[in-house]
Formats: structure tokens, C-alpha cells, sequence
């Protein structure tokens, strides 16, 4: 973000979004959503009323955060919540914590044996 | 710079950025800065039934170092303008 110098037309500022409802996607797939407070060039930003939003399949859960500050290596996309379209599709389902992180699980065990079985085939070369 | 004056060059025209967590966003490109941050407006995403999250995401931040393709319009390059600022930044450079 450039605050001076010669170029300055168009910036891109994160200014246009302070004190707005956003959802900030990071490095590891988590995605925050928060209230805008601060920001700097290195897209550090502060998120007041954070939440994380889990999302398995049709299930979603939101884990209450607080205040956080998220650091800006980690940001991968900060977007602007229009507050007057769903956040998410209707048939999404809302579940509870304990639910959410069983579906996870359930999710990152199929994926595991999905890559195992791959290897196996890959291992027998079957063509 | 280069590329910083390039991306000046499409504002306002639609484009899809794929990032290096494979998400791919069409959208218009509204900003760009120094270190290739992106601002895109009416975003829509690729595959919108894989990341329901971004459903009523119509603008966002892009940051540059997570981007891995900019996919332009056909005719949103001249390629001889191109390659004689590249060949100038070369020559400075």
C-alpha cells in the first residue's frame, strides 16, 4: 500500500474498508471474519468481533475470537462482506464446535486414505 | 516497475487471478501498487461451489505475494509496447 511517492494513482488501500465487516483469508485455509480496524503496508491487520468460520461440506460452525491482530505474511485475500447478500449458501447447515471438529476429522482421514490408496495404485502401476 | 505501470495500464478490465492456494477469482481489476497487491471488484469465484464462504465477497484485497497467475483479456495486451518497455528496463536496469 502505498501511502507517498510518485505513483499514487490508483492506490490499493485497505482505508476504503476500515470499520467494515470483512473476511480475511489466510495461509493455512482458516477464514477470519471482523470487524476492520487497522491495517498497515505489510497488510498486517487488526479484527475486532473476530469469528472463524469452519465450513465441512453443508456444515458450519463459527468460534468466537475477539480481538486479533493477524499478521500480513499470513493474509492470502481480504474481502468485503456485502451485508446485504447471504453470507453463505442457504442449504449450509449451522453445528455446534464439538460437531464441526468431528466433521474435520472425518474429512482430513478421508483425504489421508484418498492419497494412500493413490500411492498403492501408483505403486502397482497399473495401466 | 514494469509490471506495477502494466497492471495500471488494465484497470478496468476483467480478469481472473489464481492464487497459490489454487482459488481463482474473476473479476475487475480496480488497484494495483508497488508490490503487486491486487484491489478486484464484482468478484465472482471460479469454482464458487468449492469456497462457499466467498458468496457475498463483491470486492476484495488481494495480497501480491499470494498471487500466482493473472489471466488477461485477449486484447488487453500490446505486445509491441510490451516488449519495447521490457527491452528499455532491461537496458536501465
Amino acid at each position: 500500500m502505498s501511502w507517498a511517492g510518485p505513483d499514487n494513482f490508483p492506490a490499493t488501500s485497505l482505508a476504503d474498508n476500515l470499520d467494515k465487516k470483512l473476511l480475511v483469508i489466510l495461509r493455512d485455509g482458516r477464514k477470519i471474519i471482523g470487524i476492520l480496524r487497522s491495517f498497515d503496508q505489510f497488510a498486517n491487520v487488526v479484527l475486532e468481533g473476530a469469528l472463524e468460520r469452519i465450513t465441512v461440506g453443508e456444515l458450519y460452525c463459527d468460534l468466537p475470537l475477539g480481538l486479533y491482530i493477524i499478521r500480513g505474511e499470513n493474509v492470502v485475500l481480504i474481502g468485503e462482506l456485502d451485508l446485504e447478500r447471504e453470507e453463505l449458501p442457504s442449504f449450509m447447515v449451522r453445528v455446534s464446535a464439538t460437531e464441526i471438529k468431528q466433521a474435520q476429522k472425518a474429512e482430513k482421514d478421508a483425504t489421508e486414505l484418498k492419497g494412500t490408496m493413490r500411492k498403492r495404485m501408483e505403486f502397482l502401476d497399473l495401466d | 516497475m514494469l509490471f506495477f505501470s502494466y497492471f495500471k495500464e488494465l484497470v478496468g478490465k476483467e480478469v481472473i487471478v489464481e492464487l497459490k492456494n489454487d482459488l481463482a477469482i474473476k473479476g475487475i481489476l480496480h488497484s494495483v501498487d508497488q508490490y503487486l497487491n491486487i484491489k478486484l471488484e464484482n468478484t465472482q469465484v471460479v469454482d464458487d461451489t468449492k469456497y462457499p464462504h466467498m458468496l457475498s465477497v463483491k470486492n476484495c484485497f488481494i495480497r501480491g505475494s499470494v498471487v500466482r497467475y493473472v489471466q488477461l483479456p485477449p486484447d488487453g495486451v500490446d505486445v509491441d509496447i510490451l516488449h519495447d518497455a521490457t527491452r528499455r528496463e532491461a537496458r536501465g536496469g
